[in-house]
């Protein structure tokens, strides 16, 4: 059976501890992925894992990822919103997986919204 | 829905939704009887004995946004067209139990798919909620608890990208360590 190493966690800590600490904590985008039945099913999964692979890769640690529940536009799953610091929330439809890398790479990274995915702007009123 | 990890991760947000503190999934494959049983179980709010006999409706949901409710339906026809059983189980304040069994060699089970990354993407979304994954088969046994390891990295979140991915390649490691024939 595999072990939770403990060593391994230990070096995950110092490592996230120093990098804390040179930016001192804040995060700057909150990424949520619409994580209903209806956006499992249309593959909010992957979706998911392009976006924690493009942060990994990225190297970022400003970025933060959550899921929420269906807010009942399921036929235009799978949904993402992208929330940056100070600036309207924009959510995406029918994303998948190839379309979350440029909206990592384009609007995330470098703050450029992808108008061809946009489905609203502005805060989202029902979970 | 065609794979059991993401009828795992749709029925997970169910409890989540319900208040759980903690949510243990539990996979059992055993070839001798050629059985594959999925528990989930939570300390959530639970159902009372009218919503629980109404959870298997398609048309029944307690959301406001939409009609229909097909997460456990679709789960209980994943099972039903494998030639197992669905088993659903909840009181009030005593959280939801349920038990899904599959022929685990049958020809229509659906295959178990990615579980590291369902179970990475329920801590990405649920950080606060404790998850237990146990998987055996057979005498073998992999067990990732997301207590433990909060215990040990302190003060760094659990939804922090560098341990999410140490808990992915770890599930996948011990799933396939175990021989999993799911």
């Amino acid at each position: 059976m595999a072990k939770i190493t403990i060593e391994d966690l230990k070096k995950i800590k110092e490592r996230v501890h120093a990098e804390t600490a040179l930016r001192d904590g804040h995060l700057r985008v909150k990424v949520t992925v619409h994580m209903g039945t209806c956006g499992i099913a249309s593959g909010a999964k992957d979706v998911m894992d392009s976006l924690l692979r493009e942060i990994e890769e990225a190297g970022v640690s400003d970025v933060s990822v959550t899921t929420s529940g269906c807010m009942g536009l399921c036929s235009r799953e799978p949904l993402v919103t992208v929330e940056i610091l100070n600036q309207d929330p924009i959510k995406y439809e029918y994303m998948n997986s190839n379309k979350m890398r440029q909206v990592f790479k384009r609007h995330i990274l470098e703050g450029e919204i992808q108008n061809p995915f946009v489905l609203a702007r502005g805060a989202e009123t029902q979970k | 829905m065609l794979e059991l990890a993401l009828h795992i991760l749709d029925i997970a947000e169910n409890s989540t939704r319900a208040g759980a503190r903690h949510v243990g999934i539990h996979l059992n494959e055993d070839p001798e009887h050629d059985l594959l049983t999925l528990e989930i179980t939570d300390d959530g709010a639970g159902m009372d004995k009218d919503t629980l006999a109404r959870a298997l409706d398609p048309f029944y949901t307690t959301k406001k946004v939409r009609r229909v409710g097909l997460g456990l339906p679709m789960l209980a026809q994943a099972a039903e067209s494998a030639g197992g059983q669905f088993i659903l189980t909840s009181e009030p304040g005593r959280g939801t139990q349920l038990k899904v069994t599959f022929g685990l060699h049958h020809l229509d089970r659906q295959p178990l798919g990615d579980a590291a990354g369902v179970m990475v993407t329920l801590i990405a979304g649920n950080p606060d909620i404790d998850f237990t994954y146990c998987h055996e088969h057979g005498d073998h046994i992999y067990h990732l608890s997301t207590e433990e390891i909060k215990e040990e990295i302190e003060d760094v979140p659990i939804n922090h990208i560098e341990v999410l991915k140490y808990i992915r390649n770890h599930i996948a490691k011990g799933i396939k360590e175990i021989g999993s024939e799911a």
